[in-house]
């Protein structure tokens, strides 16, 4: 499925209330490490059914970072019925973006 | 057990030139890279010294290097080389959950930021300490930030943060700044920039997050307290080359010891770009050990 790229008007409802774990991708334009880490994201999304990848664009999106103290990108939150349920901070190659998401179904099983 | 003829350890800008130069001299080149390809000149906003190209950021730099790399047959896998092992003539590179055998290695391992190396640091990535102004300034617009470091990437980060800052400290542990006069000299002109000189940071407070921190002079050691939103750690780099030293000799920073020509101590394995002791760490420097490196390495495979 394709990635959402989410606003602070629709994050309640594509977020919070989605019906699967959400990995939301912080980033910008003005950083390097977003950009490199961006298609691997794009990647996963294809071959995942089982997680809903959105994007938060924080130059556009400021609110959403200061909500959840976004403050390197990127930033990475897997949210699961509203709630935090895991932080990653820095650009993680595709492997390990993988695995921490299988990690996470394995823990909820 | 996967081989190749050539492996390269880092898929930096040495790393992935190497693989490039390889391809094309007709050989496999695989690149081991433990985090996100690309090395260190993605944090870099824009590229102004890279001959033949006027402008480029860091990023798109070195996409298209990754792009050029794996279209000409490099192979890229993800993973930490933690030894490298002789075994009759052929190399064995292994990371934490493989081995690859090869015929030659190419280390090019870089460098990575090196850490002050204080309580409570690495916790504090992402809620206050932070290794990139250019990425993570932004959120500090009107608030107060500390810079560490006397180099020319301290000065220029501690130069771009105030442009959005409302106050930024600039704490180096030298009585000169180490980076260009004029850089320093334009800080020390702007109102909203203080320079602390001769003190280093020894503690951080923090609650939720980075709250304040504790500067000492290293002279007087008197130990003041300074409210900061952010810290901005810009104390140079360190490479990370203890894994292969049973093969390349290190210098006593950690640099492997190999001249223009890239060839360690150990018949076919080469050192390229900012993991090998040089005196200047380019782009171009690196691009050129990755060259010299690769076909060095075509010799033998």
């Amino acid at each position: 499925m394709a990635v959402l790229h989410v606003t602070k008007d629709n994050f309640e409802a594509e977020v919070l209330h989605a019906d699967k774990p959400v990995l939301v991708d912080f980033w910008a334009a003005w950083c390097g490490p977003c950009q490199m880490v961006g298609p691997l994201v794009d990647q996963l999304s294809e071959e995942m059914d089982s997680v809903k990848f959105v994007k938060v664009n924080v130059s556009e999106q400021p609110e959403l970072a200061g909500k959840y103290g976004v403050e390197n990108i990127p930033t990475f939150l897997l949210i699961q019925n509203g709630e935090v349920i895991r932080t990653e901070v820095g650009a993680l190659p595709k492997p390990a973006l993988k695995q921490m998401l299988e990690e996470n179904r394995k823990m909820v099983e | 057990m996967k081989t190749a003829d050539i492996i390269v350890i880092g898929a930096g800008t040495a790393g992935l030139t190497a693989a490039i130069y390889g391809q094309r001299a007709g050989r496999h080149v695989l690149l081991l890279e433990e985090g996100i390809y690309g090395g260190q000149i993605v944090n870099t906003p824009e590229i102004e010294n890279y001959p033949g190209i006027q402008q480029i950021s860091g990023f798109q730099f070195a996409m298209n290097l990754y792009e050029q790399a794996t279209a000409l047959g490099a192979e890229l896998e993800t993973g930490k080389a933690v030894e490298i092992i002789e075994n009759d003539g052929q190399k064995i590179v292994r990371t934490e959950t493989a081995e690859y055998g090869c015929g030659a290695v190419i280390i090019a391992t870089g460098a990575k930021n090196r850490k002050l190396g204080i309580e409570g640091e690495e916790a504090l990535v992402g809620r206050g300490i932070s290794y990139c102004a250019a990425c993570d300034g932004a959120f500090y617009k009107d608030k107060t930030v500390a810079v560490v470091g006397g180099g020319n990437t301290a000065l220029g980060d501690a130069d771009y943060l105030a442009n959005g800052c409302r106050q930024v400290y600039l704490i180096h542990r030298r009585e000169e700044f180490r980076g260009d006069a004029s850089l320093a000299e334009r800080l020390k002109q702007r109102e909203n920039v203080t320079c602390i000189l001769n003190a280093v940071v020894t503690d951080l407070q923090a609650g939720e997050r980075l709250e304040k921190i504790t500067v000492q002079n290293v002279v007087s050691k008197e130990r003041q307290e300074i409210s900061v939103d952010g810290l901005f750690v810009a104390i140079g780099q360190v490479p990370e080359n203890q894994a292969f030293a049973n093969l390349a000799a290190l210098d006593d920073q950690g640099y492997i010891i190999a001249g223009e020509d890239c060839k360690t101590k150990t018949p076919g394995v080469y050192a390229a770009g900012d993991c090998r002791t040089k005196e200047v760490r380019q782009l171009t420097t690196a691009a050129a050990d990755g060259a010299v490196a690769a076909l060095a390495a075509c010799t033998r495979v």
